[in-house]
């Protein structure tokens, strides 16, 4: 037995902590369609200090750090490069508080956005949070490092927009607590009025750092929600709807999707709009502003509203669970995307880019957009379902994909969650003092190079 | 020798996107995968089962004790079917674990406990290697009649046969059943065992000569009708013996004492308490069995019914099924999934929990007493709390 090994079973206890075939097999990849890396050990903490010991063994030894949520980023971030310690988060799982007149809860690293659903419906039915479209499983840590979107994104802007503070265990071991829990007992922001150091760890990929400590901000989780699904077959009218509709300041969210089967589906964008409401009055009334701000476009026979029918309990299912079922559709459970950050009023170019994508890669995609923070800018997502037992299939998928970020770069999108791949690809078109800015950053807090190596690396 | 793994839906065994909605019930209020839940690790987990099963097959792992400790940790629960968001693959997930499983078998790579509780099924006709005469003594005493003509054959199974908790069960059961005027019989050191758990196990072969032994020798006695003590031999009955020529009609005890509810045959008196259930996996999810039982304690008058929080289709398991209430592969500890299953079942802020399967009340007792709760909260089965709200 190794030292580090015995170390590691001295700091966690004999159930968390692996060296075996199996789980170096299953923790060397996610579910994306990046080649695997086996760790050196896998460990599942259950304290933030058992997180610490961790580190400093690390520092000690210059071993590699990843840490791991539900690994549903699909983009490999979770994937030991450099192999190392693979650091399983989830089972630090637990709701630790709710503010229920501030709105916030502080949840572990590892909590899931099924359980905090779940825990506010059970004691706080009147709150909610910023649920993403994936699998419940995925961690609201991972969540907010790589910038998530979620349900009340088109409102509120980013999920790592809603984080009220943090506490991180820094790359040289250091437990730290960003915001407000900085100075006091309560976790109401994360910054204002103080510097923003949250900056230092949203975004960056668990390479500067492992949250341990989430402080989410909560919504009113109103009584009713409603959804109404406009479609046209004019791509270009697309960004005009959306400015129409994000004027009204009063919508859940917006998504608008297109995909080539089933055949109903064919050559429209379909915009589905999400409302709320405490009163069967006030979803009338939204609605009926909602049809007023796209009044122009019915009149003119460009768009007009579909009947939901069997689609309504679908569309308002959060998470919507036949999302994950697109992975199926090849009958080969894979589904990867790419999610660049753009403007809304590169829709048509972006949609244009998809179909000619799947084409050129012979790809079944379905592509999907988000508005954020009401209409700054989209999610636009290129996604491709393949079959994992067809490799010529998964390489088609990874090469699309990477024609997707090079495009989006041109177009001047932000990749979001990039690969280490594209993370390259986006340093080097990165303004020089803003590369080597972002490389102090990392060396200062990371001077040992352990966090997630292979990931925004500068050098 | 160097094995060419296979198993028969090998061809879809890589459509898991590994999502992980598996590991969850409906509303994602905690883990319901009972081994995901003890061991933490994704390996353990229906998803990474999953997986790593098409490594196995593909050779990129080999067979090891560990992985047949990861296969063999499976409960068998089946909350991973009703919450896979693929549809059609979902129901195969149970037969993929038991086909791999079966594979183990065939390579002779299978755990330890597992290989003896092969052994003691057959060499003895049950796990507990006890004399096959000794099968019937739970019932001395109860006056109730072997089985002959009878309307119903009233089959116990191994734990209910030799366990002492299960013993306890059988003995409510029989006797109440008896009491309210149903004709049954027993086999008495004639039963042999059902062999669910043994299928379940992937030891296949010897799950066809256990089977069909009880067919031979139900069809011999003229059995048509046959009541349950275990869902698990419910469930071997129901769902696997017909396929090797049974037509017997199957029933938990559960559902026939419902029907004698329904048909005013009881009248249960008044019972002032509060009363949580505990959905046994193979009379819910595997046989959507969920409202008998909480009809039988509905109709007790002055009984309260409050449920865990996780019911029904997202009853979290006790942890006993897949042969590991045999096997005890999932092991012991505050993460166990009867403690897990207590501690919520605590939580109801119930005086009993009432248990509809010999296997789960062993496993819950147990917990109970690991928890150093056994009086806070009363473990007692259907037929037990029937009996005391008759005789009140």
């Amino acid at each position: 037995m190794s030292d580090i090994f015995k170390s590691l079973l001295g700091i966690i206890g004999e159930r968390g902590v692996s060296n075996t075939p199996e789980e170096l097999w299953f923790y060397s990849r996610d579910p994306g369609v990046l080649t695997p890396h086996l760790p050196d050990f896998v460990v599942a903490p259950k304290t933030t200090e058992q997180i610490q010991k961790v580190i400093q063994l690390a520092n000690q030894e210059k071993i590699p750090i990843v840490p791991m949520g539900n690994g549903m980023a699909l983009t490999g971030l979770v994937i030991p490069l450099k192999g190392g310690i693979v650091i399983d988060m989830k089972r630090m799982n637990r709701v630790l508080e709710v503010n229920e007149k501030a709105r916030y809860a502080v949840v572990e690293g590892g909590t899931s956005q099924g359980v905090l659903k779940a825990f506010l419906q059970d004691h706080f039915p009147h709150l909610r949070h910023s649920l993403p479209d994936a699998p419940p499983a995925t961690t609201i840590a991972a969540n907010v490092a790589l910038h998530g979107q979620g349900r009340l994104t088109q409102q509120y802007g980013f999920n790592s927009d809603m984080v009220t503070g943090l506490e991180v265990v820094l790359p040289t071991g250091e437990i730290c607590r960003i915001g407000s829990p900085s100075l006091g007992p309560y976790w109401f922001s994360k910054s204002p009025s103080l510097p923003d150091l949250s900056g230092l760890f949203l975004g960056w990929l668990g390479t500067t750092g492992i949250l341990t400590k989430v402080g989410l901000k909560l919504y009113p989780n109103k009584k009713m929600r409603d959804v109404e699904l406009f479609v046209t077959d004019r791509v270009e009218l697309v960004s005009e709807i959306l400015y129409k509709l994000t004027h009204l300041e009063m919508l859940e969210d917006i998504n608008i999707w297109f995909q080539p089967m089933p055949l109903v589906f064919k050559d429209n964008y379909h915009i589905t709009i999400y409302f709320t409401g405490d009163t069967e009055e006030e979803i009338e009334f939204k609605r009926k502003m909602i049809w007023d701000a796209v009044q122009e476009f019915i009149d003119t026979k460009d768009a007009g509203f579909m009947g939901l029918g069997y689609m309504k309990g679908t569309l308002l299912e959060t998470p919507q669970r036949s999302l994950a079922a697109f992975a199926d559709v090849p009958k080969g459970g894979g589904f990867e995307y790419s999610g660049p950050i753009t403007l809304i009023e590169f829709f048509p170019q972006y949609a244009a880019k998809v179909i000619e994508l799947a084409k050129k890669y012979q790809l079944l995609y379905a592509s999907s957009a988000r508005v954020i923070s009401g209409g700054h800018s989209m999610m636009f997502s290129i996604s491709f379902a393949f079959n994992r037992a067809d490799s010529a299939m998964m390489t088609r998928v990874k090469e699309a994909l990477s024609e997707a970020t090079e495009f989006a770069l041109d177009m001047g999108g932000l990749p979001w969650k990039p690969n280490f791949v594209e993370q390259k690809m986006t340093l080097e078109r990165m303004d020089p003092n803003t590369r080597k800015l972002l490389e102090m950053v990392k060396k200062t807090l990371d001077p040992q190079g352990i966090m997630n190596p292979g990931n925004w690396e500068v050098s | 020798m160097e094995w060419a793994h296979q198993i028969e839906h090998a061809d879809i065994v890589h459509r898991c996107f590994r999502c992980g909605y598996c590991k969850f019930p409906s509303d994602y209020v905690d883990f319901n995968c009972p081994s995901y839940k003890a061991f933490g690790w994704d390996t353990y987990s229906p998803g990474g089962r999953m997986w790593l099963i098409r490594a196995w097959l593909n050779g990129e792992i080999e067979t090891s004790p560990h992985f047949a400790e990861i296969l063999y940790s499976c409960a068998a629960c089946d909350n991973c079917k009703e919450q896979c968001v693929f549809p059609r693959f979902k129901d195969l997930l149970p037969e993929i674990f038991q086909e791999a499983k079966e594979a183990l078998v065939n390579e002779g790579k299978i755990p330890p406990p597992v290989r003896d509780y092969f052994k003691a099924i057959a060499v003895n006709g049950n796990p507990y290697k006890l004399p096959g005469e000794e099968r019937g003594k739970w019932a001395e005493g109860t006056g109730l009649q072997h089985f002959s003509d009878q309307e119903y054959l009233f089959y116990v199974g191994c734990v209910g046969s030799y366990d002492e908790v299960g013993q306890k069960m059988a003995r409510h059961v029989g006797i109440l059943l008896r009491d309210l005027g149903i004709s049954l019989g027993i086999l008495g050191s004639e039963e042999t065992c059902d062999g669910n758990e043994v299928n379940v196990l992937g030891e296949t072969g010897l799950f066809a000569n256990l089977a069909e032994e009880n067919i031979r020798q139900f069809l011999e006695k003229g059995v048509n009708k046959i009541i349950t003590l275990d869902p698990h031999a419910m469930n071997a009955f129901k769902r696997d013996y017909p396929e090797l020529g049974a037509t017997f009609q199957v029933f938990h005890f559960t559902e026939i004492l419902a029907k004698l509810i329904n048909e005013k045959t009881i009248a249960p008196l008044e019972y002032r308490t509060k009363v949580t259930f505990h959905d046994p996996c193979y009379l819910g999810r595997h046989n959507q069995i969920y409202t008998p039982p909480r009809k039988i304690l509905k109709s007790i008058p002055g009984l309260e019914l409050v449920e865990i929080r996780r019911n029904r289709d997202d009853a979290f398991c006790c942890g006993g099924g897949g042969g590991n209430f045999f096997t005890d592969i999932i092991g012991q500890g505050e993460d166990s999934p009867a403690r897990v299953r207590f501690r919520e079942a605590l939580d109801t802020g119930a005086s009993i929990l009432a248990v509809a399967c010999p296997q789960c009340a062993k496993m819950l007792i147990d917990a109970a007493k690991a928890e150093g709760k056994e009086d806070n909260l009363k473990i007692m089965d259907m037929a037990e709390i029937v009996m005391k709200a008759r005789s009140k």
